[in-house]
């Protein structure tokens, strides 16, 4: 057989170009455009974008910058000194502040103080991650579950009521409510699931709408008994016992609580299950060619069930940890955008669970970050909101990141995009 | 007019599509561009019509340097092609897609429908193609819609028309009037180059030759100058067998009977209308037939997947009735499937080869234990397969989307063939294959029938259904319009396909 017989055209670039030292595997990694480069590039852009809202919008660097012909050492200066205090503030009201730090080694007390920005953090990020990774099950087997503000209200109105109505020692009652959380945002899920198997039902219009049948369901249930808190006319719950709350991690002056725990181990669990698991696999076959897995037997509407039904259970524990961590009873919508944040982490870390977990962990950094910065600086939080929106829109179009930055297109890229022409 | 390519270069990442390519074409001839799949042809083809850029070299129009910003330009230089897909819109009359884009006006800006048909008609009678102008372009063959295309390019004053894979649609009769009316387009001096991988249609339609391989031309000659067997040489860089040395069929027992079979389509539609026929242990059973008459349908049907259109009777599989089986349940029983679209039905592209070779068998024993995935298991038997089934790539575990069509295709065969295999169903097994590919694939569907399975093989290339099949059945319109025994001739395969029955055929 010739030589040139030996050739595959396709196949051989990708192994032979496998850079040997560690210096140019560094530097293939950052020109191809790595997805976490592109993640991390995203967030630059983003705090650059508040810059310039921040400068344009605060006046006394608009005065400073009026006069910059006549002292542009002045405008540079308070532009410095104006964006320094307000991502200043943000890293200080999100993760520690350094002078409590040093205030807490001079005096050996205060460390209460010094770790509350970062158990807030984390206290605001233990939803995001379940919720998000939840979402991002879905979003990798190709189902758009965009109900996770139904399920997220379920599976905490079934912590609740599991709470209140339940009465049992805290190592029987809490692994309950836990279970009711679960279950409730499992029901929010099958729902959709067996509308799309069995009618065809597009799931984004299903589950969109079901976010508005469980708003109200609430509602509904927060004004009527058993539900409404006795002797109140507010539409609230009745407030869960401490055998169905969450224990604190870190003693009762810091909110963050077992939630956290229950999160992260959701979340490993979760990399486990899409690596190893042959039910993983198949939801990946699934999502990413449904005639292949169909060709080889694979059932794909069960998938679509069990991937909704399982999807949903997780940001039901999403509303569970809120409501048994740092709530313990409901109001009315319950949640906030909580669901739908869900939806930006999963799109933030690419649908894998250490990237949700970063994701949420950066997008909770922001938002506890930016309520400090309103309240020290008076810049609004809705600043951080822009900071957000602006990196989840370059996350989603990591074409035109590549495009500021000069990157090249990096392999797994094309090969994503190419698959995606074919799969549909 | 004139057209000369000159040193035209064009890479992809590392990858050289086109290697200081050289390319003449003078007026009033017909020049075969022949080459396998991946050989580069296309991309020369994209260069030439605007659609991509060459790194270097030039095109000339009669001595002239050009430079084509956009497909426009080239068509404004009196450029035109026909696609391998169609650009036609199915809802508007032929005169309507034929003039769209610069249409023919009166005053005010109205669309002069009377001047765009004469024009149609004019050319249509020059050239012997013919088009209705008033017929939607859905409810024309796609024989017809390709002359559609040719008489688009015309209309806009094409002096060069490039075809690409013109044939592929196409019936061996449909494909002689198509040579008819390229050479009247080569006599009124226009010139025509005409993209293939088949040798015969050199010698039926070529006046010069270029041959190109892995980006480079490798030869020029004409007709006269050379035969197949040294043509097939040239493009594949060694010498091929053209035949299929296979031994006569010692057909067994019946494997597959499909017994008064009708399916519909999701409209509602017939699209398999009664079908009976046997395929016996040993033996290649070829479903021949022109593309969409039916015959995916079928092999659907036996393979599981298109079960809830079965209106009327019945698939058995070694004596047991599988008409309702599902896709699972049919592997299991014994059906090995290569389906029609690897890249749609076959693979998962993001996927590795070790992981597209256990599609079937994930969750069993020994690929995965309690639901748990022995990953490590699966990759050492994927590496096994590179080497059993000859798949060039440098492990297991790179994605099947950076394979070649042809390596793509052997992971497909060697998963299903992994199987204990008691029918084999291949849908155009080599579509889009280089020739070695092709050789394998043969190879190893001869195999299959030699160790005693049966093999139910749906081509539309008439070339391999003569080569591989014992019996060949023709399917016209979802019938099975004849079963005829292997080394009937092509003219009589041909009619068939074109749906005209012939009485006193063997029956199944």
């Amino acid at each position: 057989m010739p030589p040139e017989d030996q050739v595959v055209p396709d196949a051989s670039p990708a192994p032979s170009t496998a850079p040997s030292s560690p210096w140019r595997r560094a530097f293939g990694w950052i020109a191809e455009g790595n997805l976490a480069l592109v993640t991390f590039l995203a967030v630059v852009v983003g705090l650059f974008v508040g810059a310039i809202l921040i400068i344009v919008t605060t006046t006394a660097t608009l005065h400073a910058w009026g006069n910059v012909f006549s002292a542009p050492g002045h405008a540079f200066g308070v532009t410095f000194s104006t964006l320094g205090h307000a991502y200043g503030a943000l890293f200080t009201g999100s993760i520690f502040s350094p002078s409590a730090v040093s205030h807490a080694i001079s005096t050996g007390s205060g460390w209460t103080t010094v770790f509350t920005p970062i158990s807030e953090t984390l206290v605001s990020a233990t939803p995001l991650m379940l919720a998000g990774t939840g979402v991002a099950l879905g979003f990798s087997t190709g189902v758009f579950n965009i109900g996770g503000q139904g399920q997220y209200i379920c599976g905490a109105m079934a912590a609740t009521y599991v709470g209140f109505a339940v009465h049992l020692p805290l190592l029987l009652h809490l692994p309950l409510v836990v279970i009711a959380g679960a279950a409730g945002g499992a029901v929010a899920g099958f729902i959709p699931g067996i509308l799309k198997a069995t009618t065809g039902a597009h799931e984004v219009i299903v589950t969109i709408m079901l976010n508005y049948v469980f708003l109200y369901l609430l509602d509904y249930l927060l004004t009527t008994p058993p539900f409404q808190q006795p002797g109140q006319s507010n539409a609230i719950s009745r407030t869960v016992p401490q055998s169905a709350q969450l224990p604190h991690l870190l003693g009762s002056g810091l909110r963050v609580n077992f939630g956290l725990i229950i999160a992260l181990a959701v979340a490993a669990a979760m990399s486990w299950f899409m690596r190893r698991s042959t039910l993983g696999f198949q939801f990946k076959v699934i999502g990413s060619n449904p005639a292949a897995g169909r060709t080889a037997g694979m059932d794909a509407r069960l998938a679509t069930v069990l991937v909704l039904t399982i999807s949903g259970a997780l940001v039901g524990l999403a509303g569970m940890t809120t409501l048994s961590g740092t709530d313990f009873f409901m109001s009315s919508n319950y949640g906030g955008s909580n669901g739908f944040n869900g939806i930006t982490v999963a799109l933030l870390g690419r649908n894998r669970p250490l990237g949700v977990v970063l994701g949420s962990l950066l997008f909770a950094a922001l938002s506890t970050g930016g309520r400090y910065m309103q309240a020290t600086t008076g810049i609004p939080i809705d600043l951080t909101t822009v900071i957000q929106a602006v990196i989840v829109f370059m996350v989603a179009t990591p074409a035109l990141v590549r495009e500021i930055f000069h990157l090249r297109q990096g392999r797994t890229g094309k090969i994503l995009l190419f698959t995606k022409g074919w799969a549909g | 007019m004139r057209l000369e390519l000159a040193g035209i270069t064009k890479a992809f990442g590392p990858l050289v599509a086109n290697d200081a390519v050289d390319l003449t074409l003078v007026e009033g001839e017909v020049h075969c561009l022949l080459g396998e799949n991946g050989a580069g042809k296309t991309t020369l083809m994209n260069i030439l019509f605007g659609l991509l850029h060459a790194d270097s070299g030039e095109i000339r129009i009669d001595g002239q340097p050009v430079r084509f910003a956009d497909p426009g330009e080239a068509v404004r230089r009196g450029i035109g092609m026909v696609h391998q897909h169609f650009m036609l819109v199915p809802v508007f009359t032929v005169a309507e897609n034929i003039v769209l884009g610069f249409e023919p006006t009166r005053r005010l800006g109205f669309l002069d429908r009377r001047k765009a048909r004469a024009d149609i008609l004019r050319l249509s009678r020059e050239f012997g193609l013919v088009v209705d102008p008033d017929a939607l372009v859905e409810n024309i063959p796609v024989g017809a819609q390709q002359r559609v295309e040719i008489v688009k390019a015309l209309m806009r004053d094409a002096q060069v028309l490039i075809l690409d894979e013109p044939t592929a649609v196409l019936t061996p009769q449909e494909s002689e009037g198509l040579f008819t009316v390229i050479r009247s387009l080569a006599k009124s001096g226009r010139s025509v180059l005409f993209i293939t991988h088949k040798l015969k249609e050199v010698f039926a339609v070529a006046d010069r030759i270029t041959v190109m391989r892995l980006g480079k031309v490798v030869g020029q000659t004409t007709p006269k100058e050379t035969n197949e067997a040294e043509l097939a040489t040239m493009m594949v860089g060694r010498s091929v067998e053209l035949v299929v040395n296979k031994r006569e069929a010692n057909p067994g027992q019946p494997v597959l009977e499909l017994d008064d079979l009708t399916l519909t389509d999701d409209r509602g539609l017939t699209v398999v209308d009664h079908v009976s026929l046997t395929v016996r242990s040993g033996e290649v059973v070829a479903v021949a037939g022109v593309q969409g008459n039916g015959q995916t349908e079928l092999a659907e049907a036996i393979t599981g997947l298109h079960h809830g259109n079965v209106t009327q009777g019945s698939i058995r599989l070694a004596g047991q009735d599988v008409t309702r089986a599902s896709p699972r349940q049919a592997l299991r029983s014994g059906i090995a499937n290569i389906p029609e679209d690897r890249q749609v039905d076959g693979l998962v592209l993001s996927m590795s080869i070790a992981d597209n070779l256990v599609l079937d068998v994930f969750n069993q024993q020994p690929n995965a234990r309690f639901g748990a995935r022995d990953l490590g298991r699966v990759r050492r038997d994927g590496e096994r397969k590179l080497k059993e089934f000859d798949i060039r790539a440098s492990s297991a575990e790179v994605p099947v989307a950076t394979l070649s069509g042809g390596n793509q295709q052997k992971v497909v065969v060697a998963r299903e063939l992994s199987r204990p295999v008691t029918l084999l169903v291949a849908s155009q097994p080599t579509r889009g294959l280089d020739v070695g590919s092709i050789e394998y694939v043969h190879r190893r569907i001869i195999d299959e029938r030699d160790r005693g399975a049966g093999v139910l093989l749906v081509s539309s290339e008439l070339d391999e259904v003569m080569a591989l099949a014992d019996r060949i059945a023709v399917m016209c319109r979802g019938r099975i319009v004849g079963v005829v025994p292997h080394g009937t001739s092509r003219e009589q395969i041909g009619l068939l396909m074109a749906g005209v029955e012939q009485s006193g055929q063997g029956q199944a």
